[in-house]
């Protein structure tokens, strides 16, 4: 008889103080006490975290590959909205 | 979330298939791109890498059996911390190589039973027996030093789950070949008696080590597409090559030698090896090898053992579940 499927987790390491969590890997587990546990054991064995997130990978809603261009192309004309568009002289100095 | 949404299954696949997307798939694959696991890929390719990538992680979890075998009788506190972190990092890159397998659309349960059914191959390798403490050096100084040669090239492949796996294998892989070195060193230098057993451990495992890179080129069934695809990216005689030129000073600075009368520097500075034996290999994959059922056995009985422990897991969850569900009616 098959293995009954565990469901799957996303894991997410915040590495360092100050900086954001980020995504490491997944895992399986039967609720989200097991899940954090399990993350700690597979994901920081090393010393790689100072806070785990564990979050249902059912629970993600991701964008569709097919739509990237539909999605992202629009801001690549729009380069005024980086500063590097505008000129400043350069007596003017940092800016 | 990489197990939705996928695209249909394979024999669906071949049916839409068609040559265009197939040809952008193969220019984003020549542009050095990442493919990712909701990406559009042929059903080939996914077939490939799940078959790679669930050996590959079959390999982890039963390469820690033989090295499991002495973490009870390692001769000190410090070698046994370090065997013991070895092996749970085996077990760990198993985890992650799963992972990295399910993103195709398979799911980690279905491929551990088929490994337990005996249907699904792992590294001939872990069929072979430790018989000594010095087995221990080997494989850590060789059977990792091979597996590093091996998946080094893999950071790089196109599948980008593998990839980073691959990444995260190979930075906590390099401690496991420099502790097996040092146990190398440590015999090598010890008594005539510990010096012979060293040089035994290094007799037995020489050629089923050069055998881990697979069958010599011309023989190779998988390695035309997988090329194509950027899944490998050097042949297993490249990488045979490149580690046993590696590996031939390591040996000579142990003071120990490499069972192969034959072996010879070229001009160019490679050492060429005498002939591999490839029917052992080929009963070994066949699951002739010394190990081979007790390998399976080993798993079969601890995969059994844990049943209670899955099952208890999921009844507790249910029962918090349907009481949270019961709490928040009230």
């Amino acid at each position: 008889m098959a293995t009954p499927n565990t469901p799957l987790w996303e894991v997410f390491i915040r590495s360092r103080n100050g900086l954001a969590h980020k995504h490491v890997g997944s895992l399986h587990a039967f609720d989200a006490t097991m899940a954090v546990q399990a993350a700690r054991d597979l994901y920081t064995r090393r010393g790689e975290g100072l806070s785990i997130w564990v979050v249902p990978s059912s629970a993600i809603t991701a964008s569709d590959p097919s739509d990237k261009g539909m999605m992202f192309e629009p801001a690549e004309s729009k380069i005024y909205r980086h500063p590097t568009f505008y000129d400043v002289p350069d007596e003017v100095g940092h800016m | 979330m990489y197990t939705q949404a996928l695209n249909t299954s394979d024999a669906d696949d071949r049916h839409i298939e068609d040559a265009g997307r197939a040809a952008a798939f193969q220019a984003r694959i020549d542009a050095e791109e990442r493919i990712e696991p909701n990406d559009w890929m042929p059903a080939a390719y996914r077939k490939t890498l799940t078959r790679q990538i669930s050996q590959h992680a079959h390999s982890e979890i039963v390469g820690m059996l033989p090295e499991g075998n002495w973490i009870t009788r390692a001769p000190s506190l410090r070698r046994k911390a370090a065997l013991l972190a070895k092996v749970q990092d085996e077990c760990g890159h198993g985890l992650y190589l799963y992972a990295a397998a399910e993103t195709l659309g398979a799911s980690r349960e279905e491929l551990v039973d088929l490994m337990l059914a005996g249907k699904a191959k792992y590294s001939s390798i872990f069929n072979y027996p430790t018989l000594t403490w010095a087995d221990i050096g080997v494989i850590g100084w060789l059977v990792d030093g091979a597996a590093i040669m091996n998946q080094i090239p893999l950071c790089r492949c196109s599948y980008g789950p593998y990839a980073r796996a691959m990444i995260r294998v190979c930075k906590e892989e390099s401690f496991h070949q420099r502790q097996g070195y040092e146990i190398m060193l440590t015999l090598a230098r010890g008594s005539e008696e510990q010096k012979a057993m060293a040089q035994d451990a290094l007799d037995r495992w020489w050629w089923p080590v050069l055998m881990m890179f697979g069958p010599p080129d011309q023989a190779s069934q998988h390695s035309d597409t997988s090329t194509m695809w950027k899944i490998k990216r050097f042949s297993n005689d490249e990488l045979r090559q490149k580690f046993v030129d590696a590996t031939v000073p390591q040996a000579q600075y142990l003071g120990l030698t490499i069972p192969d009368p034959g072996m010879k520097q070229n001009a160019d500075g490679h050492w060429e090896y005498s002939a591999i034996d490839w029917d052992e290999f080929k009963q070994v994959l066949a699951g002739n090898g010394p190990c081979n059922r007790d390998r399976l056995a080993a798993r079969r009985k601890a995969h059994d053992d844990g049943a209670w422990v899955r099952e208890a897991a999921q009844a507790y969850a249910e029962k918090r579940k349907h009481r949270q569900v019961a709490q928040a009616a009230e």
